[in-house]
């Protein structure tokens, strides 16, 4: 029982960490790339504006479908991994 | 065959496979008519969530606001599939596993309160039954322009189809049709995208032309599209925003409120694994940012082809003549949608930004005032015909806006019906219903709902537009955390979630009204709401974030003060967490 309950913790942790590294980024290109962080990124050109445009418009989206499918992936794996899976 | 006809034919050709779709998935139990039956794949699944999402707002308002807006309006895009990572890794999976059929049922068993589950139930009515109206208002708008029946009519027909699916096949006839809608809205949307696209930059796939050169001219799309515009007084199209405190709580806004839309979540309930979950949030994106990806670049070049449209000799050249405005313009001008008004009675139709900092340039060239106003909401309507693309197109357009419109009334409804059938009849008022009268009357909330919608959307209340940002709102401050700290605190108890869903909303609700007026009516607003007056510069459209935040510091607060949650609720918790041993969605 004492070592079922830690392995599920120790699931519960990981899952967490993994989630904490996405949302990281999640929010580096959305609020950082995009918007606050734009003024520093105007000297990088993009297609008639500057890399903030592009991240706003374009590559924040590219990005969460990138993070969720990178998510679901290693969840998959973690779930096998700790035998916790269905 | 005439442009009526044609439209028509498509209209006609698609309601006809939603209601055949309809006879073909009949729900025969509760658990066909809440989830599907729960044996959907997740890529059907993913694609069903994206027209579910995708409502009249994406597909015909949200390009027009970018091209109003420009890069400031980017958080449309931001906030609209951010919300999806956070679905993804936060809720769908545990909800997923949890397998109940409602969203309020979840919250009532984690929070182990009949209150706490009353609350939700009732964010939950608001959030979609204002949701709904801006769809049903939609609908009536592209019939009314494309079939020339009035707009009541077109509701009523657009009623009776929805009535057909959602009220005969539940979530089983609703996913398959929404599998339906999706590919008819992402071809209607990307069509005339690639068409336009090529003309303007040569480049067959928008999201790159977006950032290509423009043929005419050889300058940049973007660049060429800042000069023209700023010649006539309006700001940049990619100038930076000032106030960035308020573009990011607009956007977290946004992300929240579109995690906690119930009628999102429970499309995940109807999947048959947690894995399956969490692969249908990343295709639901993906079918999503298909659109998502494409609006943008379809939002600059209307509006690049609208400036050309006026001044064919470009900016600084004279504006054309009234009466040889292209037929597009005369067609709008009948649903007044484009209003023209000659004020320097020359007979050209002058489109500029009347601003003080203009003014010099606008008397030198002997204007007096603006005389084009355009509705932002018929761009994507009128994109076709502005480009002059074929027939078919434009017909095609008008299914699409449809579907659009349709699908997510449906996954609203549906939401608003087992709201009522399951948590509140069942759950509340008559516990030892049968299956068989369960279903009915789910049946018969979804029927009061529909004619319920109808009616509002034939009658808009004025404040059709500002609803949005209420059930955004209500979704973010209230639903969004309660379900978030139901899986990843086992601390947090009845009296802790039940106080802060409460403060969430009403604090949201209170800073609303202040600004908008009491309850929307005009005039009863304490403040007008103009940047001056925001607290912080945060508007009112925002405020759903800062209500989160509140709700999720009250929650904490009042459970760290009172007892823990019982055992059972741990385990509860507990269980959710990991995926072994989850069946199919059951009702108990």
């Amino acid at each position: 029982m004492a070592e079922e309950t830690s392995n599920a913790e120790a699931y519960w942790k990981a899952n967490l960490r993994l989630i904490t590294g996405c949302l990281i980024v999640w929010a580096a290109v959305s609020y950082g790339g995009a918007i606050l962080l734009r003024p520093l990124l105007s000297g990088i050109a993009v297609g008639g504006t500057d890399l903030g445009f592009w991240f706003a418009q374009q590559g924040s989206i590219l990005t969460f479908i990138g993070l969720i499918f990178f998510y679901a992936w290693k969840m998959n794996r973690l779930d096998k991994q700790f035998g916790l899976g269905e | 065959m005439s442009q009526f006809a044609i439209n028509v034919l498509f209209v006609g050709a698609s309601f006809a496979i939603y209601i055949g779709i309809a006879i073909w998935a009949k729900a025969g139990s509760t658990k066909d008519f809440y989830v599907a039956g729960g044996g959907i794949h997740p890529i059907t699944n993913g694609m069903a969530i994206g027209a579910d999402w995708m409502s009249a707002a994406s597909f015909i308002s949200m390009a027009g606001l970018i091209a109003a807006g420009g890069y400031a309006n980017s958080t449309f895009l931001m906030g609209w599939t951010g919300g999806y990572v956070l679905l993804a890794m936060l809720l769908a999976p545990y909800l997923r596993k949890f397998g109940k059929f409602t969203v309020p049922e979840f919250i009532g068993d984690r929070f182990y309160s009949k209150n706490a589950r009353l609350v939700a139930v009732v964010c939950l009515i608001v959030a979609s039954v204002t949701y709904v109206i801006g769809q049903m208002a939609g609908a009536g708008v592209a019939f009314s322009r494309f079939l020339e029946v009035d707009a009541t009519t077109g509701l009523i027909i657009a009623a009776v189809v929805v009535f057909c699916y959602a009220v005969l096949g539940g979530m089983k006839g609703i996913t398959y049709t929404q599998v339906a809608q999706y590919v008819v809205l992402i071809i209607a949307y990307t069509i005339p995208a690639v068409f336009i696209s090529l003309e303007l930059t040569g480049n067959p796939i928008p999201a790159l032309g977006l950032f290509s050169e423009h043929s005419e001219s050889g300058m940049p799309l973007l660049s060429k599209l800042n000069q023209v515009i700023t010649d006539l007084g309006f700001n940049e199209y990619t100038a930076d925003v000032d106030n960035k405190l308020n573009m990011v709580l607009f956007t977290l806004s946004l992300m929240i409120g579109t995690a906690g839309l119930p009628h999102v979540i429970i499309r995940f309930f109807t999947v048959p694994k947690v894995a399956d979950a969490r692969w249908s949030a990343g295709w639901a994106l993906v079918f999503i940012g298909l659109l998502y990806l494409t609006a943008p670049a379809v939002a600059s070049m209307a509006r690049l082809n609208l400036m050309t449209t006026i001044y064919p000799e470009g900016p600084t050249a004279e504006a054309i003549q009234y009466d040889e405005r292209p037929n597009w313009m005369r067609e709008w001008e009948v649903t007044g949608l484009i209003q023209y008004e000659d004020k320097n009675d020359d007979g050209r139709i002058q489109l500029y930004n009347d601003t003080e900092a203009f003014a010099p340039t606008a008397e030198q060239r002997g204007w007096e005032g603006n005389e084009l106003d355009v509705n932002r909401d018929i761009l994507v309507l009128a994109n076709p015909e502005i480009a002059n693309l074929p027939g078919w197109v434009i017909g095609l357009i008008a299914a699409g806006g449809l579907a659009a419109a349709l699908s997510t009334a449906a996954g609203l409804l549906l939401a608003i019906s087992s709201a009522i059938s399951h948590d509140l009849i069942k759950g509340s008022i008559n516990p030892r219903i049968s299956e068989k009268g369960e279903l009915l009357a789910a049946r018969i909330s979804m029927s009061v709902a529909i004619v319920v919608a109808t009616y509002l959307g034939a009658n808009p209340p004025g404040f059709a537009a500002q609803v949005v940002a209420l059930a955004f709102g209500i979704a973010a401050a209230s639903l969004f955390p309660a379900l978030m700290m139901g899986i990843f605190s086992k601390r947090v108890n009845n009296y802790g979630a039940t106080a802060g869903m409460l403060t969430g909303l009403v604090f949201t609700l209170v800073y609303i009204f202040i600004y908008k007026g009491w309850f929307f009516i005009p005039g009863t607003n304490n403040l007008a709401d103009t940047p001056e007056n925001w607290v912080m510069g945060i508007s009112p459209l925002s405020i759903g974030a800062v209500g989160a935040i509140i709700n999720f510091a009250v929650a904490f607060a009042v459970s760290k003060s009172t007892a823990a949650p019982p055992q059972e609720i741990q385990d509860l918790v507990e269980s959710v967490r990991y995926p072994k041993g989850a069946g199919t969605a059951v009702d108990h």
